[in-house]
């Protein structure tokens, strides 16, 4: 078995002294996806901002490993620079700063943290053309500010580019699915599928079991008041979808 | 109140001999002298403003009245081109008018092309020549009784840009006008009038520029007017990046006819204390104009813009954006006034004033004003005044850019678009370079 990519052993983190996370313990290797589902409320988004490092989103027990290093001391970017992605589930818009421009700026900032060189203009082009195909989109969207003005499919479509062109080793999906139509739906996840490799790996967050019709899991984990409380495979998923939260939130007495 | 007059009057001293002089000797055609009297009886009568006026409440102009009051007759000769370069646009391709403390220096200029039904030229060869739109429009928009310093401006008028375009021409290229004060023992004020008529269906771009040479303390203080026809387009930037115990204030008074586009740019990052006036009127239907604006100060320095969106006929757009970067203890003032006046329906005004405050000693009064009389309209404003979104600033980390770039990129993304509605390239370019140099030092120095 591969070593772990990322282990979370016993988190518990919360924002202004509420306790929202109350001890998750969940291992991920390269090669997996793993799916966290759970209703409103449960900590799902938390759990994606404590691991990409949000300011005020409070660690209080617990321990990260990620790729061999304590996770909680990094900055967001340099667990960014170390292969982490969040794709948020409200991206953020930049007015202001070109698309294009804005991703060079990053992925530069990772390669030098990688002790890479530098990639101009041009080259960076030439990447960038090429991931765009994966998800379809059109030219145009690279001259836009980031995100300004995209509609909510547009927005999500961006981040999976993003999370295309920066190439992570581990990706949080960050209810990805939400708010977009079927087709939007079907390219966001193609896409996730194509980026798919033996040496990574993805967390998607959803609340709904609709996603992992197309990004099939290999392991899925109900989350509810800040635990996971069942882990399964991917039957799991369809099990929630025809028998709702209800059944499994009952069992642990509430 | 009789109090304020006869201490602001006391005040004039230097100032009011001075125009009265000037009035009574300057040359040119009888209703020149008496627009310049008119000037002077008007400057007598307002003074210069105090805080006490609910216009210029915290805009202190002591520091303008305590300066010695010189003023130039001619263009200071010795100025050189080199010491214009860093003023130049990138891959200017248009004509440049420069002006050293307000008078024409065609040494120094580049004139266009003659081209059919353009005329581009300085305001004293317009008035020698007997150019009858002077006299048809000159004064007659920008109002002497608004402030003592466009009175002041009127009683001194003498040289300054004068742009006419014919019904239905077309400017081939846009239009440079550099006003150089270079502070001295001979001259420390600059008061250029400029005036451009724009025929129906004309279609021009005007840059405004105001530069120093040396870092001494002067005075500008500018009154531009433009007349725009029926189904006119203009764009009109003023860029102000006077040195740091400069004074500088301006007027933009645009009459804006049926149907007319303008399109109107006020960027500034210089002078110790600025003040523009953008006054907008809209004297026919279906007029669409923009007032795009953006200030990034720091030290001591005072930035104060003053617009008014007049929307006197019905079916006029009237859209606003300001932007203010403030560090130091710079302090910023906007003050947007929107009319409706009672026939004005299907008004269309929009206004949004935002500022970053880049330091806790930093200050902004942002004040939108909105007078409306028509019942039938669309009018929205808002005004922000914070740090950076701390959202984004984390969006960015998340994708690997350290805090400081994060914010240096949203900073200057901020300024950018304000800077990206201007349609010229070489005068974006231009200032992306001195704004990103100013950007820096604010930031640095925070």
């Amino acid at each position: 078995m591969n070593p772990p990519l990322i282990e979370i052993t016993n988190l518990s983190a919360g924002i202004n002294g509420k306790q929202i996370l109350k001890g998750i313990n969940l291992t991920v290797r390269p090669g997996e996806v793993h799916a966290i589902m759970g209703p409103n409320g449960s900590g799902k988004s938390t759990l994606g901002y404590v691991l990409a490092g949000r300011k005020g989103y409070d660690v209080t027990g617990g321990s990260v490993t990620y790729d061999g290093k304590d996770l909680i001391e990094l900055s967001p970017e340099d667990r960014a620079r170390e292969g982490l992605f969040l794709a948020f589930q409200y991206p953020v818009e930049i007015p202001g700063v070109n698309n294009t421009y804005f991703l060079r700026a990053a992925y530069n900032e990772q390669r030098k943290h990688r002790k890479q060189e530098e990639v101009d203009a041009v080259d960076f082009l030439a990447i960038v053309r090429q991931k765009m195909k994966l998800l379809e989109l059109p030219e145009a969207m690279l001259k836009r500010a980031v995100n300004e003005g995209f509609s909510g499919g547009e927005k999500k479509r961006n981040e999976i580019f993003q999370m295309a062109v920066l190439d992570p080793k581990l990706a949080i999906l960050d209810e990805t699915d939400s708010g977009l139509d079927i087709d939007a739906l079907r390219i966001v996840a193609e896409g996730v599928n194509k980026l798919k490799r033996p040496d990574n790996a993805t967390i998607v967050i959803t609340h709904y079991q609709r996603l992992l019709n197309y990004i099939v899991p290999d392991f899925v984990h109900v989350l509810f008041d800040g635990r996971l409380i069942k882990s399964g495979g991917k039957e799991l998923a369809l099990e929630l979808e025809e028998k709702g939260y209800d059944w499994l939130i009952g069992k642990n007495g509430k | 109140m009789t109090q304020t007059k006869i201490k602001s009057a006391a005040d004039l001293g230097a100032h009011l001999a001075a125009c009265e002089s000037f009035a009574a000797s300057a040359t040119g055609p009888e209703w020149l002298r008496t627009l310049r009297c008119n000037g002077v009886t008007h400057f007598t009568e307002l003074g210069f403003p105090t805080t006490k006026l609910e216009d210029w409440i915290y805009t202190p102009v002591t520091g303008i009245t305590k300066l010695a009051f010189r003023l130039a007759a001619t263009a200071d000769a010795t100025v050189t081109a080199e010491q214009l370069a860093p003023f130049a646009f990138p891959g200017w391709t248009g004509s440049r008018l420069v002006f050293v403390n307000g008078h024409f220096a065609p040494a120094l200029s580049s004139l266009p092309a003659p081209q059919q039904g353009v005329t581009i030229t300085n305001l004293a060869a317009a008035l020698a020549s007997g150019d009858k739109l002077v006299e048809a429009h000159l004064a007659h928009h920008a109002s002497v009784d608004g402030s003592g310093f466009s009175a002041l401006n009127t009683a001194f008028i003498a040289d300054g840009a004068f742009i006419a375009l014919a019904p239905n021409a077309v400017a081939a290229e846009p239009v440079h006008l550099l006003f150089v004060s270079v502070p001295g023992n001979a001259a420390n004020t600059a008061q250029p009038r400029n005036l451009i008529v724009a025929g129906a269906n004309s279609s021009a771009k005007i840059v405004e520029h105001y530069v120093s040479l040396g870092g001494a303390a002067h005075f500008t203080n500018a009154v531009t007017e433009i007349v725009v026809g029926e189904g006119a387009n203009i764009e009109h930037a003023k860029f102000q990046e006077e040195n740091l115990e400069a004074f500088h204030i301006a007027t933009v008074q645009a009459t804006l006819a049926r149907d007319s586009r303008f399109l109107s740019h006020s960027i500034s990052t210089g002078a110790r204390l600025a003040r523009h006036n953008i006054n907008l009127v809209m004297t026919g239907q279906g007029v669409d104009c923009v007032m795009n604006g953006l200030y990034a100060v720091g030290g001591k320095q005072l930035v104060d813009h003053h617009t008014i969106a007049d929307h006197a006929q019905p079916h006029c757009g009237s859209h606003e954006f300001y932007h203010g970067i403030l560090g130091g203890n710079s302090r910023g003032v906007f003050n947007g006034k929107i009319f409706v006046r009672k026939d004005a329906q299907k008004t269309d005004a929009k206004q949004t004033s935002r500022n970053l405050l880049l330091t806790d000693t930093a200050t902004v009064n942002s004040k939108p004003q909105l007078e409306i009389l028509a019942d039938d309209v669309k009018c929205t404003h808002g005004a922000t005044v914070g740090q950076l979104n701390d959202e984004a600033l984390f969006y960015c980390r998340t994708r690997g850019i350290a805090e400081v770039n994060a914010r240096r990129l949203l900073t200057h993304a901020f300024a950018s678009e304000i800077v990206n509605r201007i349609t010229v390239e070489p005068v974006r370019e231009h200032l992306e370079q001195v704004l990103w140099a100013r950007l820096e030092e604010l930031i640095e120095k925070k």
